[in-house]
């Protein structure tokens, strides 16, 4: 019996050997560094937010992360005409799907679907927009090491420059761009923790609030537990 | 004050002469009398009643914000996904009443596990209270199914994934199969048909037969009197007045415990709901925040952790018998290993009702039962392999001989003796 308890319970050891693995970087933490969150929010509104909506959101809930509703009207607001609005884009999603072969996603949730086993959706983002390299076999010109044969092309290749994948399935850096690969890699890292930001708005206060409902239920125990031994003293 | 109190007394007695306030309060609180030895495994039953209110409160203030329409809106997203992050960011303190009905999922089911086992430690389904284990058991199948049909409604991948091989099941039934999953979806695919009437249900039909059943379950346990974890009935000694020598009144003794519990349980409950609502993706699951596309299948559906032991039940059946698919001899073994469940009270012959006094027998066979319900929960989140088929086949012949071959190992263990009254520890 003993034996066969210990075969059972050893058995998922063994099932659980397989399955593709996905070496992902991981993604610094920016949540609290509001720099780093407004210049996410400035990359995002650049670069990203020609092609891919962000429709759970408003321009005016950018003031989380420390901006004013004139800063966002002045610097941001490029797809809509006043702050209370969700960023939108005016591309049409038929027209999308002819150019790319599939309409953009809306990134506004991207941060929390791309999470998974191997690693949080920051890590994947961060990852994925890290390790694009030239291949002339797609239409885009463009290929992905995360994502692969993606319809998306290098939109940051500007900043970065080009990778090429070498036969050892490593990517050099061939054509350098009009920043050096660490302040590259922190301005994605930027990008990164503003889509995590959007993700859930919330996040930062939902666990500040937690810590204090947390203490008063606390206090409460010691009342509720103090009430209980008082009542039942009696019963042996 | 004491005309203040003459009032009230007179309010109270107009109001029993027409209906029976004071009759209720004491048969179900202050003269209900509950043996005085309930331990740690007690607590499950008040708390699956608060998760029960929580679910109800927090759902209909869900219901106020929820679109159930799968069209697409202006920007291509269906128009119930977009509502539900609408409540997530646009409705005052939205995030808070989604992630505690979402959180208050999860909670229901592992309060009903633990409240369900606690019944298997004890003994609790034993004559007298065969009733009560079999309106307990519809009430578990009811919220399997509030589950379900609540699952579909975010509309996110998994959400429309799950729904759609859960409902592609009945298609395996000969002859009416198809016309019947058919009948369910209301469409050819799951669509806005389904997710209305999923809605319907969801909000309406099942919570009703849920309360309906949970009134059931309790005025059932009052008419025959709580178990204990002696597994003796204390109704058997009782005093001069005939209240049970180890009996306490509900109220005050069991209510001002249960708050306590009540306090407990909401700290883990908030420690979720604060700082990790999606459980590592166990209670919101990450494909879940992509929208429902019926041209995207995922590589891997995987339903939410409760319901993972039967999914492997169902994917370890994989021959096909009678000359009909194994497909559905896999749903026939899934609805068998829910059902069996009911059958306790006449599968076990034991002399005595409590795990305290069973013999080794009884005491193996649990452990093996259980430690496969794990297994074949953890199995069910994972990718079919060949090595994994076989250890779930393994845990299944496990989890159904468990029940069938109870009728044996129960009546040959070596018990020991039940003392006459409960022991206090």
């Amino acid at each position: 019996m003993k034996k066969f308890l210990t075969a059972i319970l050893f058995a998922p050891v063994l099932a659980f050997a397989s399955g593709v693995e996905l070496h992902l970087d991981r993604a610094p933490d920016k949540a609290n560094d509001m720099a780093a969150l407004q210049n996410g929010a400035k990359i995002f509104v650049n670069y990203c937010l020609n092609c891919h909506s962000a429709s759970y959101m408003r321009y005016n809930r950018l003031k989380d992360i420390g901006l004013t509703d004139a800063q966002i009207k002045d610097n941001l607001l490029f797809t809509a005409e006043k702050v209370g609005e969700p960023m939108k884009i005016a591309m049409q999603r038929a027209d999308a799907k002819v150019w790319f072969g599939v309409a953009p996603p809306d990134l506004t949730i991207i941060a929390r679907a791309r999470a998974s086993e191997f690693g949080s959706g920051a890590d994947w983002i961060y990852t994925y927009l890290r390790t694009f390299y030239r291949d002339e076999k797609r239409p885009t010109g463009w290929n992905n090491v995360v994502f692969e044969n993606v319809g998306m092309p290098h939109v940051l290749w500007e900043l970065q420059g080009e990778q090429a994948m070498g036969a050892d399935h490593k990517l050099t850096l061939v054509k350098p761009g009009k920043l050096k690969p660490q302040e590259f890699d922190a301005a994605v890292g930027d990008l990164v923790a503003f889509l995590k930001y959007m993700g859930e708005p919330v996040a930062e206060f939902r666990k500040q609030l937690g810590v204090i409902v947390l203490i008063f239920l606390a206090v409460f125990f010691v009342f509720a537990y103090a009430l209980k031994r008082e009542y039942w003293k009696d019963i042996h | 004050m004491s005309k203040m109190n003459a009032i009230l007394q007179g309010t109270l007695n107009w109001v029993d002469e027409r209906f029976p306030l004071t009759t209720l309060w004491k048969e179900h609180l202050a003269e209900y009398y509950a043996p005085k030895n309930f331990n740690f495994w007690y607590f499950f039953g008040s708390l699956a009643m608060l998760v029960l209110v929580i679910q109800i409160v927090t759902g209909i203030l869900l219901t106020m914000h929820f679109k159930p329409d799968a069209s697409l809106n202006a920007s291509g997203v269906p128009v119930a996904f977009a509502s539900v992050e609408y409540i997530m960011r646009d409705v005052p303190w939205g995030w808070l009443i989604r992630y505690m009905h979402s959180t208050g999922a999860s909670a229901f089911f592992l309060v009903v596990y633990l409240h369900m086992f606690r019944g298997m430690l004890y003994g609790s389904y034993r004559k007298p209270r065969e009733l009560i284990w079999i309106f307990g058991m519809i009430i578990f199948l009811a919220l399997m199914a509030e589950a379900f049909f609540g699952y579909l409604l975010p509309w996110g991948q998994m959400s429309f994934w799950g729904a759609q091989v859960i409902v592609n099941l009945f298609s395996a039934i000969p002859f009416i199969g198809p016309d019947l999953s058919l009948w369910l979806r209301g469409d050819y695919v799951v669509g806005d048909a389904t997710l209305n009437r999923f809605f319907a249900f969801h909000v309406v039909a099942v919570p009703m037969v849920l309360l309906g059943l949970v009134a059931a379950h309790i005025i059932a346990l009052h008419e025959v009197g709580s178990n204990n974890p002696d597994g003796v009935e204390i109704k058997k000694k009782k005093d001069a007045s005939g209240i049970p020598l180890d009996g306490i009144p509900f109220h005050p003794y069991y209510t001002v415990k249960d708050i306590v519990g009540v306090i407990v349980f909401l700290m883990v409950f908030s420690v979720i709901v604060f700082f990790m609502p999606e459980f590592g993706g166990y209670f919101l699951e990450y494909n879940n925040f992509f929208p429902a596309d019926p041209l995207v299948t995922p590589q891997h559906i995987a339903p939410v952790w409760y319901f993972t032991p039967y999914y492997s039940i169902l994917r370890a059946v994989t021959y096909p018998l009678f000359g009909i698919d194994a497909k559905f001899w896999g749903v026939v073994a899934m609805g068998a290993s829910t059902l069996i469940i009911a059958l306790l009270p006449w599968l076990d012959r034991s002399p005595v009702k409590s795990i305290r006094y069973r013999g080794p027998l009884y005491k193996g066979f649990l452990t093996a039962f259980i430690i496969s319900f794990f297994i074949l929960g953890y199995l069910g989140m994972l990718g079919p392999t060949p090595m994994r088929t076989i250890v779930a086949q393994v845990c299944s012949v496990i989890y159904f001989a468990f029940f069938l071959l109870m009728p044996i190992y129960s009546s040959l263990d070596k018990c020991q003796p039940e003392p006459d009254r409960v022991t206090s520890k």
